[in-house]
């Protein structure tokens, strides 16, 4: 492979015009332990778009292989990954033929053992599902970048994360964004956290097209002498498909499709170990990311939970709610699946009231909460206000939601 | 895989599986040469070694999996190969050979094997690791084909082996890109409109490196033309083979008659072809010559 030193079957990094005693950039970083890097090493503060923070991520995350397929808004950050790729920072990178292509070749390169990153975008995300959705059963970590965008006719590029509501139910472990700063360190985190072994999933970070990965905002990055460490492939909680075990007359890959009550078993059994690896997966985004929710206002009786974008415009409504001498809690969520259920409930049990604005017509953070706090919480829980197709949500709208909601919940 | 990783530790040598002490101790991996273009258990010793696919659920007299023992044994290195496939017939098959499999979704067997293939590169730079993938016709040419036609374009380095029984034998009888024009099976209730599609024709035009044609009626061609297109796929680039692999239920073929008919459809269309591109060519006269130089000197 091109930046691969000792590889003598494929083409060269010589091959591809660069000169002999050329270093690929990788070589020259250092791997730091990840804890280290998330919360230990200085920090420098960029201005720049949510793009270029996804470059700054992957520069230090320490990728074998990129696959990319174009579609807006996610082009410019997978042809940042081909940048990479140029400096060395990426071992390998092409351009597949189409999201089901580049979403099974990514599966390809996972079960081979390595390290592997793809990314996409609404229409795109949802021409891969199938592959997207073979992914934890299969058990390959990856790691997707999802910079969200409108789904479904009429066709638009706008943002619109929709796209997330089906990711939900399919085992990949789903962060969350809110702004270009979360979209540099997420990656990191999901990386570090899909490759434990107890983990072994794939892992998608989402965040919300345009509004963050075109805008420039503030992102304090480390050094990039330092990267994480490689993907071992030795770890992990089924074998790579390397044949570097002794043989045995059943395949990884094993079709079940026999009708018995042995083959229902298989799936469904393996299926459960899924979802419990989701579970256990979030001792090591609280780790991380410090917590799998962040909190504003702990002891309010209004609260607002949001994830994405949706966070920065409740931030700025809680802040004018508060200039205007009214305390308005706010729960970040940043990780969706593992959904921090019991994170939020001890956050918001004194709440009586609960707003969840949000950038899609479903309402699919709000299902989840009314799911999770059912019964549980007395507070009444506000599906709105909902934008699509590439609306704004002005922090007056989520005020005037506020105002009405005081007044309907007494 | 090293060699070594076969061979069981002497405590528990005792309480393994005679299957697997049969691997061992008579598998394909045992007795070779360390030259990997060499084979090391000929079609003619079968029966007296231990292949690593014996046991399957195929119909009885499936053509399909005489190929596919036939393939595995001319895998040049088996404990250094790994297949990749998709739903259809050949995998029942496939899925039970102790070689290792990946089980994919529909028609996604050509770009996951182009991963997995780059993959390999980068962990193991210094370990030549093979990559086949063995379809059947309607995995690889209808709903595969995009990936098909790209992993030819982009010149990946595996082997695509399709299964062609010329029908979706698996899901029980509908025809496919690859059934002769006016065939009546299920949902050509009228006969296929279309011709088969020139599989090998698209191969050329997309530059593949090694591309053969071959019904299974000669055991020895068939594992020497598998080895030829790995090795290819090893150092050069892409190798395709075309197997025709009859379906005896659908095409309601006499189980016993099944070799007759490879025999006559060969005569007729599908007789042994082989296209080599110059690269290829001058690869493979240097590998095939080398026992020989070892001979002489």
């Amino acid at each position: 492979m091109a930046n691969v030193k000792g590889s003598s079957v494929c083409r060269t990094a010589v091959d591809e015009g660069k000169p002999a005693d050329w270093v690929p950039g990788g070589e020259k970083q250092t791997v730091v332990d990840p804890m280290e890097m998330f919360h230990k090493l200085p920090r420098e503060k960029l201005f720049i778009t949510g793009s270029e923070a996804a470059r700054e991520s992957m520069r230090r995350a320490n990728i074998d292989i990129a696959i990319a397929y174009p579609i807006t808004p996610q082009s410019e950050s997978m042809q940042q990954a081909g940048y990479l790729y140029d400096e060395g920072y990426i071992k390998e990178y092409y351009r597949g033929e189409e999201e089901i292509g580049t979403f099974s070749a990514i599966s390809g390169a996972s079960r081979a053992g390595v390290r592997a990153l793809t990314a996409t975008s609404g229409p795109g995300l949802m021409r891969g599902m199938e592959a997207i959705s073979s992914w934890p059963g299969a058990r390959t970590p990856i790691i997707m970048l999802n910079m969200c965008r409108v789904i479904n006719t009429p066709l638009a590029i706008q943002p619109d994360n929709i796209e997330m509501s089906f990711l939900l139910n399919t085992g990949i472990l789903l962060l969350h964004a809110e702004n270009q700063q979360d979209f540099y360190d997420y990656p990191l985190a999901a990386i570090m956290a899909s490759e434990q072994v107890d983990v072994t999933l794939p892992a998608v970070v989402s965040v919300d097209g345009f509004f963050c990965t075109h805008a420039r905002g503030p992102v304090e990055v480390t050094p990039e002498e330092f990267k994480l460490p490689p993907r071992d492939g030795w770890r992990s909680a089924v074998p790579a498909m390397d044949n570097e075990n002794p043989p045995a007359r059943i395949s990884r890959d094993a079709p079940i499709q026999k009708s018995n009550f042995i083959s229902y078993h298989m799936h469904a059994s393996w299926q459960q170990e899924v979802f419990a690896a989701v579970e256990r997966s979030a001792k090591y985004f609280d780790k991380y990311l410090g917590g799998l929710i962040e909190v504003v206002n702990p002891d309010a009786e209004d609260f607002i939970i949001a994830s994405g974008c949706a966070v920065s415009q409740a931030r700025e409504a809680v802040r004018q709610e508060g200039e205007q001498g009214r305390t308005v809690g706010l729960v970040k969520v940043k990780s969706i699946r593992p959904f921090p259920t019991e994170q939020i409930f001890e956050a918001v049990k004194g709440a009586k009231r609960i707003l969840v604005p949000e950038f899609n017509q479903a309402g699919w953070l709000h299902k989840e909460l009314c799911a999770v706090l059912y019964g549980r919480c007395k507070a009444v829980i506000k599906d709105g206000p909902r934008v699509f197709g590439g609306m704004t949500m002005p922090t007056e709208m989520i005020m005037e939601w506020l105002a009405e909601f005081r007044k309907e919940v007494k | 895989m090293s060699l070594e990783t076969l061979r069981p530790s002497p405590a528990f040598a005792s309480v393994l599986p005679i299957e697997y002490v049969d691997l061992v101790e008579h598998g394909p991996y045992t007795n070779r040469s360390g030259d990997g273009s060499k084979q090391t258990v000929k079609v003619t010793d079968m029966g007296k070694f231990k292949e690593v696919i014996e046991e399957h659920p195929m119909c009885a007299g499936c053509a399909m999996t005489l190929f596919i023992r036939l393939a595995y044994i001319g895998m040049p290195n088996p404990e250094h190969t790994i297949v990749v496939g998709t739903a259809g017939c050949g995998r029942l098959a496939i899925s039970q050979a102790s070689v290792p499999f990946i089980y994919g979704n529909y028609g996604d067997t050509n770009a996951v094997a182009s991963g997995l293939k780059r993959g390999l590169e980068i962990r193991f730079p210094n370990q030549k690791k093979d990559v086949v993938v063995m379809a059947g016709d309607g995995g690889l040419i209808d709903i595969g084909f995009q990936g098909l036609m790209h992993s030819w374009f982009r010149k990946e380095k595996f082997t695509t082996i399709m299964l062609d029984n010329e029908v979706y034998g698996n899901t029980g009888g509908q025809e496919s890109g690859m059934t002769n024009h006016g065939k009546v099976l299920k949902m050509a209730p009228r006969g296929k409109f279309g011709d088969k599609i020139d599989a090998l024709g698209l191969a050329k035009v997309a530059g593949v490196d090694y591309i053969a044609r071959l019904a299974p009626t000669n055991p020895a061609r068939v594992a020497r033309t598998v080895r030829r297109a790995i090795m290819v796929a090893r150092e050069v680039g892409h190798s395709y083979i075309q197997a025709y692999t009859s379906c005896n239920i659908e095409y309601s073929i006499p189980t016993p008659d099944v070799m007759k008919d490879a025999f006559e459809i060969e005569k007729e269309r599908y007789g042994f072809e082989e296209i080599v591109s110059p690269e290829a060519k001058a690869y493979l006269d240097e590998v095939e010559k080398k026992p020989k130089t070892k001979k002489t000197d």
